[in-house]
């Protein structure tokens, strides 16, 4: 029990800098995952394929893998940043795949009679994707999203091996003090919860006052 | 009626991998027409509708609205688009905008108008097709043929040149059949040029100037309704009547 109590400060910063990464990251990654999902639906055949192979790459990579590409290899071409903005970088275009296809699913709910009658209104391409499809897809994707974005905040994790300051990481320093590691798991998992609950319940919100379909 | 073109279609030919659904199509539409486009299912009906405002593109030939080639995708052809009306079977209302809201929008969006300004218009629109008392409902709470006139506003919104309608009463109810088809008579009446590709005999007896029949893709005759209902020349055509006309 102590384990919290006298070491408050370390829980503190771990638990700031998961909820830090997990915030930038998400951001990035919704921001990404948007601009992608709107290439792979976009009427030029080039911006559809870049948006396909972003997703398959950085689906099909594992997250440590890209972890170490980014934060090893974007340095040899003299691109040297704070790990904690390599790590933003990892995370959010990692989970910006999964988004782009919870919202590339969101779209193909929408019926594609509702997208040519906007088209044949004169609308352009972005104005029929954003007055139109998009208000629609969103509410069915608010719940993948959420889940995706839960993922995101528990793969940060991984960042923690990189000598990002974040909740995981503190158990090594806690180790080395020689408290029980048992209870420094626990204290990290309930860390991880409440930052979880928190997505959660933002996405409950949502879901409650966008999701319903009319 | 020897009129300025306003649509003009030359030896248009579209394909759908092997299929070959528009052949060699020729066809003038000239302002103030009414067009009537009959045919069997599959004979391409639809797809000559689409093309004209380039919702599909097509392999060979050229479409001309109002004298201009159409452009390609781009600012060009949603501005060209614009002028030209389309009315869809299905209706194709936006689920998440009431009413009023659908028909606001694309005098908003593609005309630069202000809301207000769009509003106004919108109610003036719904009231023609009377639809005034209905404008804050979401298009879910209206009837087929409600919805379908509440497309039709919203098309008329963006005062086009042309009206394009794909079988707009083909998905109704017989008794909302008739509701659509007098806002139709109204708007030939008033002289809109239109293209209807529809099986409604009566409403191409009393508002086409010209039917075109259509066969596997192609124009197999054109002419004035009368000569067309009472004297079809080709066997296709013949074939076709005399099973729509039975009941
Ligand atoms: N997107 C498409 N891909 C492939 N084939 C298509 C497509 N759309 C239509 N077709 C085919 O093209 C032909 C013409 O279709 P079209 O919809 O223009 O016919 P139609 O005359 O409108 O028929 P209907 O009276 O059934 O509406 C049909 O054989 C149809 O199966
Ligand atoms: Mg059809």
């Amino acid at each position: 029990m102590d384990v919290l109590t006298d070491n408050f400060s370390t829980f503190g910063d771990g638990f700031l800098g998961t909820v830090e990464l997990t915030v930038y990251a998400s951001l990035l990654a919704l921001a990404l995952g948007f601009v992608m999902a709107s290439f792979r639906v976009a009427p030029v055949g080039s911006f559809r394929v870049f948006g396909a192979v972003w997703v398959a790459v950085l689906r099909n990579t594992p997250l440590t893998l890209l972890f170490f590409a980014v934060l090893l290899g974007l340095p040899r071409f003299g691109l040297v940043l704070p790990f904690e903005v390599f790590a933003v970088l990892a995370l959010g275009c990692y989970t910006s795949a999964f988004i782009c296809e919870a919202l590339r699913s969101g779209i193909n709910t929408v019926p594609t009679g509702q997208g040519e009658a906007a088209r044949s209104l004169g609308m352009t391409f972005s104005q029929t994707l954003s007055g139109v499809v998009l208000p629609q897809a969103f509410r069915s994707v608010i719940s993948p999203v959420g889940s995706t974005l839960i993922a995101l905040a528990k793969n940060s994790a991984i960042a923690g091996a990189f000598s990002v300051t974040e909740l995981l990481g503190t158990y090594k320093t806690l180790g080395e003090l020689g408290y029980s590691i048992i209870w420094t798991f626990v204290w990290i998992a309930l860390g991880y919860l409440i930052i979880t609950l928190a997505i959660s319940a933002v996405f409950n919100i949502l879901e409650k006052r966008w999701g319903v379909a009319r | 009626m020897a009129v300025d073109p306003l649509i003009e279609l030359r030896d248009v030919n579209k394909y759908y991998g092997e299929l070959h659904v528009l052949q060699d199509i020729d066809l003038t539409v000239g302002k103030g027409e009414v067009v009537v486009v009959i045919g069997p299912s599959g004979s391409g009906k639809s797809t000559l509708c689409r093309t004209i405002n380039r919702l599909e593109t097509i392999q060979s030939g050229l479409i001309r609205l109002d004298g201009q080639p159409l452009p390609e995708e781009g600012k060009e052809l949603a501005r060209l688009r614009s002028e030209v009306g389309m009315v869809f079977q299905s209706f194709n209302l936006f689920a998440h905008k009431t009413v009023l809201q659908n028909v606001s929008m694309g005098q908003v969006k593609v005309r630069g108008r202000k809301k207000d300004e769009a509003d106004q218009r919108s109610r003036e629109l719904l009231e023609r097709v009377g639809l005034a008392s209905q404008a804050d409902k979401y298009p879910a709470q209206l009837s087929g043929g409600q919805q379908q006139r509440v497309a039709i506003a919203r098309a008329l919104a963006m005062d086009p040149k042309v009206m394009l309608f794909d079988e707009p009463t083909s998905a109704l109810d017989p008794e909302m059949i008739n509701e659509v088809l007098e806002v139709m008579q109204q708007l030939a009446r008033d002289g809109m040029t239109m293209v209807v590709v529809t099986h409604e005999m009566g409403f191409a007896r009393s508002a086409a100037n010209r039917v075109v029949f259509m066969a596997d893709g192609r124009v197999v005759e054109d002419r004035a309704p009368e000569d067309f209902f009472t004297h079809p020349e080709s066997e296709r055509a013949k074939d076709f009547l005399s099973k729509i006309l039975k009941h």
